[in-house]
Parts: C-alpha cells; structure tokens; sequence
C-alpha cells in the first residue's frame, strides 16, 4: 500500500495549524481521539487486507488445513475459463453502464439548465428520486414491470410492435436489463453533480460565443465540455469504479443467468467464498477486482485535485 | 420534459399502485397500472410471510447504529487530524485517504472470518461493528474541521478548556450542517445494502428489509408480486420521507461529496 499512498499529485491539505511547526506536544491527546477509529479501521480494513492476501495464495475453505499453492488461484483467474468470464462480464457490464449513464445524466442536467424550463426544482427532485430506492428494490419493481406475462412495461412495449419476451431468461437481453436497473437507480446522483459543475461555468463565455454567433451545438463541444472536462472525468471514473461492483439487482433479478451471462466479479466473489467455499480463489478473485479500483481511483484522485486547484 | 420524468417515476409509481392491488388483478392480463380495487392485503399478507416488523426494527437498528457510531468515531479522529499537534498526523492522514481505495467487496472473506471468530455472525454485532468507523466520514469531517476559525478554541483553551471540551462545545455545533450530510449519506447506504447482511446474517429473523425482502422469490420461481411491492414500499418509504423534507440538504450533499 505504501507506494500507493499519494493521493494525487493536485492534491493539497490546508496549511496545518496556521503554519507553525508540528512538535508533538498533543501526542497523548491525540491518541485519545484517534483509538476508536483506528481499532476499528485497522480490525477490519486493514487486517483483512493482509488477510485477504494471505489466503489467496492458499486453497483453504475456513476449515481444516489449508495448503500454501502459490500463485495457482491467480493463475486460474486468468486461466480458468469459468472465472475468467465473469471478468469479462464485468468488463460488458462497465462498459455498456458508464457511457449510457453519463449521456444520459448530462444530457438532463443541460435540459435542466435550461432558463426557459418551468418547475425546475421540482424535476431535479423527481429524477432524483430513484437514486434513494436500494438497487434491490428497484429490481423488484423492474422484474414486474418486464414479467412476460403480467408486466406492464412488456404490454405497452408490444402495443408499439416490440416483442421482448423473458428478458432476464434471454442472454442477450439480461445484461442490458440488469444494466439498465442500476442506470436507472444512479443517472440522478451523476445529473446533480453535472448540474453544479455547469453552473461553475462563467456565462460570459456563452455571451461571448453568442456574440461571435456560435450555434448551441457549437456551443456545448466548445465551451460546456472543455469547461466541464475535470467534473466529466471525475464522474467517468466514479461510474466505472461502482460498475466493477455490481451485485444487487443481478443477485435479485438473474442469479448471474441465463448462462452466466451477468455473472460478475462479486456475483463470483459472493459465490465461491460463500456458498462453494473456495476462499483462495475468491479472495485471488477480490484482489483482481481490488487493483482495478485501485488504478480507476489514483485517476479520480489526480483528477480530484485538479478540481480543488480550480476551485481556489 | 413531464412525460420524461413520469416514465423514469414509473418503477416508483407501479410500486406505490401495486401494493393496494388485489392478487387477481396483479395476475390478470392485459396488466393495469391502477387498481380498480384498493386493499390492503398485501400490506397483511407481507407480515405473515416474513418475519417483517423485525426485518424492519433490524433495518433501524443496523442503519441507525452504524450511523450513530460512525459519526462519533469518526468525529473524534477527525478531529485529532484536523486540530491536533502530533507526531505523523500527516501519514495517518494520507493513510486514510488511500484507504479509500479499498472496496468492501475485496475484503469481504477475512472481514467474515474475523467476524465469526468473535462469534458475532448474526448478531447486530456482527453487522454494526466492523463498519463503526468509517475512512470516507474521517476524511469529509477532517475536511470541514479544518475550515473552522481558530480563535473560539484558543480563547477556550486559555479559559483552560480541555480538548474534548472544545471537541464537545466548540467544534461539533459548529459541524452540524456536515454531520448531517454525513449522517444522512451513511444511513441511505447501509438501509440500502443488500451484500452487507446477506453475508453477517443466516437466519430471516436477522436480516435487514432490503435482504429480507429478497427472500420472496423463493426456488418456485413464481414471484408473489403484490407483497414484493407492498414490502418494498414500506423499505422506500422512510427515506423518501426523510428525502422529501431534507430534500435540498440531500441533493447539496450528493453535489458536494461527490467523492463516494
């Protein structure tokens, strides 16, 4: 960890105690404060960390005796045709969910700039809203409203001539189905950090490019996106750190079916470490999944402290 | 713009009707999306099936403790980190924001096993415990310690007030409008989690709603889709209600702390 633990080259922490020098004289104090947090995060964070890492080089199932096997559990992510799949789901899974989600987020939050659009509180709050229904819940809701015989939203798609059938039996139609739940369930959270960041954006530059008679499309590629690019990045990579970690609705509405086709990392995780016990290879599985965060986060975080330079 | 916002409502909406509808309709084709008859069945039939006044109090219990220790453990090193004069506050600093980084999925095994080492698989203890402190609330506090003028605890401090009085008096009223956001953002998340308590949990008696609720489809496979909806509006139902009366404070938070 200790190599990793630069938060950013942007990244600046306010002056410590008005500038004087640090002379530990609080030392005792401090450790008051700090205990409970720290027993706490070093227990189960930190701990488990080691942890984690120690048994992915061991085959053990939390009983018994537990052989050292080397680096055979990663050998076998990569190999195994099985796991490696459900890298290459999740990999389906980020890539189908960060580009739609933003689009969509971004294309609202404009919408709701607007200046000519009524009622604009009230929008922001409604399309908000589903980011507050867990992703279980909102599962529950979309499996009904696509059930292939009672669901509403499948009647009225077959009225307008489309035929979805069993979407979440069919393995071209589960993925962008378990997709579209947590779009859905998150496009608000993006939409409302896309609308401050827009409105950091000086008008005077949209006066200035009206002036110089600068089309609104025109507009959007050469001032809103170049202005916005740091917010845009930032939520790029958040999307893509929580689509790694899909679970919820694909555990409520598929299973990780029809034939593995939504299959994730953690759906595997979740599996192997505790229902089939394979501790070694699921805790190999979750260090793959943890060095991919890892990487999307140490960009967010460069990106981060550009932000906070750009704000002061 | 209207029709955009009720069509992406619908889940919610066929949630909220659903719940009122007799089993007949629910089953009937073609579907309806209001009920031509209000019942509250389903709202009876949900606490028969699960054990669901329970699943409900565990939801308090689990959400609400995680919430409350987390906002004073992380407060208190928060406020180490931001006011205190010590050796390697620095370090410890950059060591909790890497460790950020860290998803719970990946340390999700040993936390278990730790767990059921202390016997505390199906306990709230088990639940709460491990995530009492949190490093994203530490850092977001730390943070806004930080902005807070010096002079109220240097006057303090030569009135001869101890640190955990300023902590106590000074610092905290002053740190509502964040503990609020922070309280607000912990509790939706675990209310919400499903992973969390289907790992720290065996039996249905202590689950949480959200898992509980999963227990409905059931290997039958058929769906009973008139409880599903009527436990699912009451999961919804009490941050809804927090969402619409706190609801500027709700989307500020999400805009300001857009780092989780």
């Amino acid at each position: 960890m200790t190599t990793l633990t630069r938060p950013g080259r942007g990244y600046r922490p306010p002056a410590p105690l008005g500038g004087r020098p640090r002379s530990g004289r609080q030392t005792s104090i401090a450790i008051l404060f700090l205990l409970p947090a720290l027993v706490i995060l070093l227990a189960f964070v930190a701990w488990p960390m080691l942890s984690a890492l120690r048994l992915s080089f061991t085959n053990s199932s939390g009983f018994g005796v537990e052989e050292w096997v080397g680096l055979d559990n990663y050998v076998r992510v990569f190999t195994d045709p099985r796991i490696l799949s459900t890298l290459g789901t999740t990999a389906v899974y980020t890539v189908m969910f960060t580009p739609t989600a933003i689009v969509v987020a971004l294309a609202l939050a404009l919408l709701l700039g607007h200046p000519r659009l009524l009622g604009r509180g009230f929008f922001r709050t409604a399309l908000f809203l589903p980011f507050i229904v867990s992703l279980a819940v909102a599962a529950f809701a979309w499996t009904y409203l696509l059930d292939p015989q009672v669901g509403l939203l499948n009647y009225w798609l077959r009225g307008l001539g489309i035929q979805l059938g069993n979407v979440l039996q069919d393995p071209n139609l589960a993925m962008p189905t378990v997709v579209l739940v947590a779009i859905w369930k998150s496009f608000g959270f993006y939409m409302v950090i896309f609308i401050a960041g827009l409105q950091e954006i000086p008008g005077s530059l949209y006066e200035a490019a009206k002036v110089d008679g600068a089309g609104p499309v025109r507009r959007f590629f050469h001032i809103t996106l170049p202005q916005l690019s740091n917010t845009l990045a930032f939520v790029v990579v958040f999307a893509m750190i929580s689509a790694l970690q899909a679970f919820d609705q694909i555990y409520v509405m598929t299973g990780g079916g029809p034939y593995r086709t939504t299959q994730t990392v953690v759906m595997e995780v979740y599996q192997e470490g505790f229902k089939k016990l394979n501790l070694g290879l699921a805790t190999a599985l979750s260090y793959v999944l943890l060095a991919a965060t890892l990487v999307l986060s140490l960009i967010q975080f460069r990106f981060f402290g550009r932000r906070e330079e750009d704000n002061s | 713009m209207l029709v955009l916002t009720l069509l992406v409502l619908l889940p919610v909406i066929i949630i909220v009707l659903t719940a009122f509808k007799p089993a007949a309709e629910i089953n009937q084709y073609p579907p309806t999306l209001f009920p031509s008859d209000w019942t509250l069945d389903n709202f009876t039939r949900i606490f028969s099936d699960l054990p669901f006044a329970r699943l409900f109090l565990n939801s308090v219990l689990f959400a609400g403790g995680v919430t409350l220790f987390a906002l004073v453990f992380d407060s208190l090193a928060a406020y180490a980190l931001a006011r205190l004069d010590f050796r390697g506050n620095r370090v410890l600093l950059v060591v909790i924001v890497a460790s950020l980084m860290i998803p719970f999925q990946a340390t999700l095994i040993p936390v278990y096993q730790l767990v059921a080492q202390f016997g505390w698989v199906n306990t709230y203890a088990g639940l709460i415990v491990p995530r009492a402190a949190d490093a994203f609330g530490i850092f977001f506090l730390r943070q806004f310690f930080v902005s807070l003028p010096r002079d109220l605890d240097n006057a303090a401090r030569i009135d001869g007030a101890g640190e955990f009085r300023i902590f106590r008096s000074i610092v905290l009223p002053n740190a509502v409008p964040s503990l609020l956001t922070l309280a607000i953002f912990t509790f939706v998340n675990n209310w919400n989690d499903l992973l969390w308590p289907l790992v720290f949990t065996t039996t249905p008696e202590m689950g949480t709603i959200t898992s509980g609720l999963t227990l409905l489809t059931g290997p039958s496979g058929i769906i009973p889709y008139g409880t599903m909806m009527a436990g699912s509006l009451i999961a919804v139902l009490p941050l809804a209600v927090m969402f619409l009366i706190m609801q500027r404070r709700f989307i500020e938070s999400v805009a300001s702390t857009g780092l989780k």
